[in-house]
């Protein structure tokens, strides 16, 4: 047993980084000057940097050589996903990742695909294709600025690695904010010293990093077994980290983290339209709860 | 990443399976929880059969995978769990292996894994308990003597034990840190009362411990004098440590238990009670998971575990806690029978978010330790 990432997926997940997140103007603030007033209009979808991601493999990965794709894993994807999160990038990546091979040119990055998950579409006016359909599609005022919505009537079956990926998703966030919720506990003084000398704000913190390493290693194992009650229980832990970082990242960030300037809400948001994919907590929670029973039988 | 074994590993779990299978049946009627003479007899029994059939060393030598696999099949079987001999086998005993002298090892080390000698932990005092390094009991030179004089408290076992990890300071001019030894005690030696104190659980399982110019051999010091802090790291270090493995499997036993008797009783037609233990069912495998993150971690980079061991307490402690307040509520008014299974568990995991650390405290580790937020005052 080695649960541990191997010297290859750590160049993976250094490379994706380098790219979407932490340093390039790819970056939240690049993605967030394009919605200066985001409370009305939706948002676009910038194609050049769809065709990026696709370059980049974010969408291949999983296909097979042959097919022009890069052969990988759910391990990888994950490790992939985790950072789109952490980069808080917007569109519908799990239902392009999950339409390469299937639907034409969605591996490049050439056509965006969207997909009914539960009762929701997200990026419907944005996509070019639609799975498995959007009939009777209502538009949402989407409480998240960078993620369009629209509710259907038929809730859409979910498929348990678009469960995965988005718990590697809302990994991302957790650690994301944890790190925010850090900095800004370090820098900001008050009473004369930084904020992060006082108890309550380091404990804030101290917890939102207990929920990361935990989701961490909940998610890594589910992407390595690919079990469904795995996926689950890594969904679970996922959302909680990242929600709960998001709402005490922003506590931590007092009055600033109530603006729209500070980044800080659209982690929050982005984290509550992931917890609604996949039939919501109740559908994995009963999974969970079911396979006690199964487990003893 | 990758969650499978190697042969050897199988193979030990295999071998380790079998052999548990064919001793258990063996064993002894577990005595009362109260009786500690009995449970310490039942104990050493334990480990005197570990022993002989070549696991004594498991804790110390063994691959941190292997020491996994041992503790995840000991606890599936029902084995007896590590009980009187926790201080000797999990911190006293590889502290001394870390930090003892050749002699010193020799001296310790073989009757531990015998299971012919029972340690102690005297840390705490009345006024030192999260502010430890603030202890008291005092120790002066006498010829080849230390004379000590003080009082310990919430000492698990003193009752029992033979030996015990004392703390005293050495120089009480020093500061706090830089004035405290480490001593191997004696418990047979003359000026020493134990006054047992009852837990809210019921039992006296823990004592209070009163030294009275106790005289402790200068050969019984690990470490150097007055550089006892650094060596009481090493032991922390690793009684948070991989010391939680085995409960966490058991703690998922107990989670599929209560979903049974819940169908039995009918409270699973509840389905927030349901989805409360599909919860923790994701909580238990994720703790799970991070325990095997954290052995491969431990293997890769070989030696004393560091603070991670912090997050997974912080987490686990407060989840088993849960776990026992569901079960309450699969008991309903059974919960408050102190005769049914569950019950007095309930009870005892109060002690998880306090000893070994409390929660504040481990928060604050994980907190300036790991994420480097400023010291506070
Ligand atoms: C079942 C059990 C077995 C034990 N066995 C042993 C043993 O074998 N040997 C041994 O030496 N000790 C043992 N202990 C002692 C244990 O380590 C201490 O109880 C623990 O460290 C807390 O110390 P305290 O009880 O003095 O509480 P205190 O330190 O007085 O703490 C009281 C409260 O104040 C909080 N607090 C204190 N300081 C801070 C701070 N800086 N910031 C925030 N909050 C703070 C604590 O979190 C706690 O909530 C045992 C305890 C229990 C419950």
């Amino acid at each position: 047993m080695r649960f541990q990432l191997t010297d290859d997926q750590r160049a993976l997940r250094d490379a994706v980084r380098g790219v979407v997140g932490r340093s390039s103007s790819a970056g939240v603030w690049g993605l967030v000057a394009q919605f200066p007033a985001p409370l009305k209009g939706a948002p676009r979808l910038d194609r050049g940097f769809w065709r990026g991601l696709g370059e980049l493999g974010v969408f291949s990965l999983r296909l097979a050589e042959v097919d022009g794709g890069a052969g990988l894993g759910l391990p990888e994807a994950v490790l992939v996903f985790e950072e789109l999160g952490w980069a808080l990038v917007p569109g519908p990546l799990v239902a392009t990742h999950l339409a390469a091979g299937v639907v034409p040119g969605a591996a490049t990055g050439e056509t965006v695909v969207a997909a009914a998950d539960g009762s929701l579409v997200e990026w419907l006016d944005e996509a070019d294709v639609v799975l498995p359909g959007a009939e009777g599609a209502v538009a949402l005022r989407s409480v998240d600025p960078l993620t369009p919505l629209h509710r259907v009537p038929a809730p859409a079956r979910t498929d348990p690695v678009a469960v995965l990926l988005t718990a590697a998703e809302q990994l991302g966030t957790a650690a994301r904010v944890c790190g925010l919720a850090v900095q800004h506990a370090r820098t900001r003084e008050q009473f004369g010293q930084p904020i992060g000398a006082f108890q309550a704000v380091k404990h804030l913190c101290a917890q939102s990093l207990v929920r990361v390493e935990v989701a961490r290693a909940a998610v890594y194992a589910a992407a390595v077994t690919g079990d469904v009650v795995d996926i689950a229980a890594a969904r679970l832990l996922a959302d909680e980290a990242a929600v709960r970082g998001a709402l005490d990242c922003l506590q931590v960030h007092g009055g600033m983290g109530f603006t729209w300037e500070s980044e800080v809400h659209l982690h929050l948001k982005r984290a509550w339209v992931r917890a609604r994919r996949g039939g919501g907590n109740t559908e994995s929670e009963e999974l969970l709860a079911a396979d006690l029973l199964a487990r003893a039988a | 990443m990758d969650l499978s074994y190697t042969a050897e590993e199988d193979e030990f779990r295999a071998r380790l399976r079998e052999w548990l299978g064919k001793v258990l049946p063996t064993l002894p009627v577990k005595p009362s929880p109260d009786d500690w003479p009995g449970r310490r007899a039942y104990d050493c029994g334990w480990q005197r059969m570990l022993y002989d059939a070549g696991y004594g060393h498991v804790h110390w030598d063994a691959s941190p995978t292997t020491r996994l696999i041992f503790l995840e099949e000991t606890e599936k079987a029902g084995a007896p769990y590590v009980g009187a001999n926790f201080v000797g086998l999990l911190h006293a005993g590889p502290t001394l292996a870390a930090e003892g002298t050749a002699e010193q090892r020799e001296r310790w080390l073989p009757p531990v894994l015998r299971g012919d000698e029972v340690w102690c932990q005297g840390f705490s005092e009345p006024d030192a308990g999260s502010d430890l390094a603030a202890l008291r009991t005092r120790a002066w030179r006498d010829g080849d003597d230390y004379v000590v004089s003080g009082s310990k408290i919430w000492t698990s076992h003193a009752e029992v034990a033979d030996w015990c990890e004392l703390l005293v300071r050495t120089d009480a001019d020093a500061p706090k840190h830089r004035g405290i030894s480490w001593l191997a005690m004696p418990m047979s030696a003359a000026g020493i009362t134990v006054r047992p104190l009852r837990t809210l659980a019921g039992s006296a399982e823990f004592a209070e411990v009163f030294l009275d110019e106790v005289r402790v051999p200068v050969g019984n010091r690990v470490g150097d004098e007055n550089d006892g802090w650094r060596v009481t790291m090493v032991t922390l270090s690793f009684e948070r440590g991989t010391a939680f493995v085995g409960e966490v499997v058991a703690c998922r036993r107990v989670l599929g238990e209560l979903a049974v008797e819940a169908r039995r009783n009918g409270r699973w037609d509840d389905p927030v009670l349901r989805r409360q233990l599909g919860r923790l069912n994701a909580e238990f495998r994720a703790l799970w998971r991070l325990t095997q993150w954290n052995v491969s971690e431990a293997e890769a980079s070989g030696g004393v575990p560091g603070v991670g061991g912090s997050v997974f307490k912080l987490r686990y402690s407060h989840a088993r806690q849960e776990l026992y307040d569901v079960a309450a509520d699969v008991l309903g008014p059974d919960s408050l029978d102190l005769e049914r299974a569950w019950v007095l568990d309930r009870l005892s995991s109060l002690s998880y978010t306090i000893a070994a650390g409390t929660s504040q405290i481990q928060q604050n580790i994980v907190a300036e330790r790991i994420l480097g937020l400023p010291k506070g005052r």
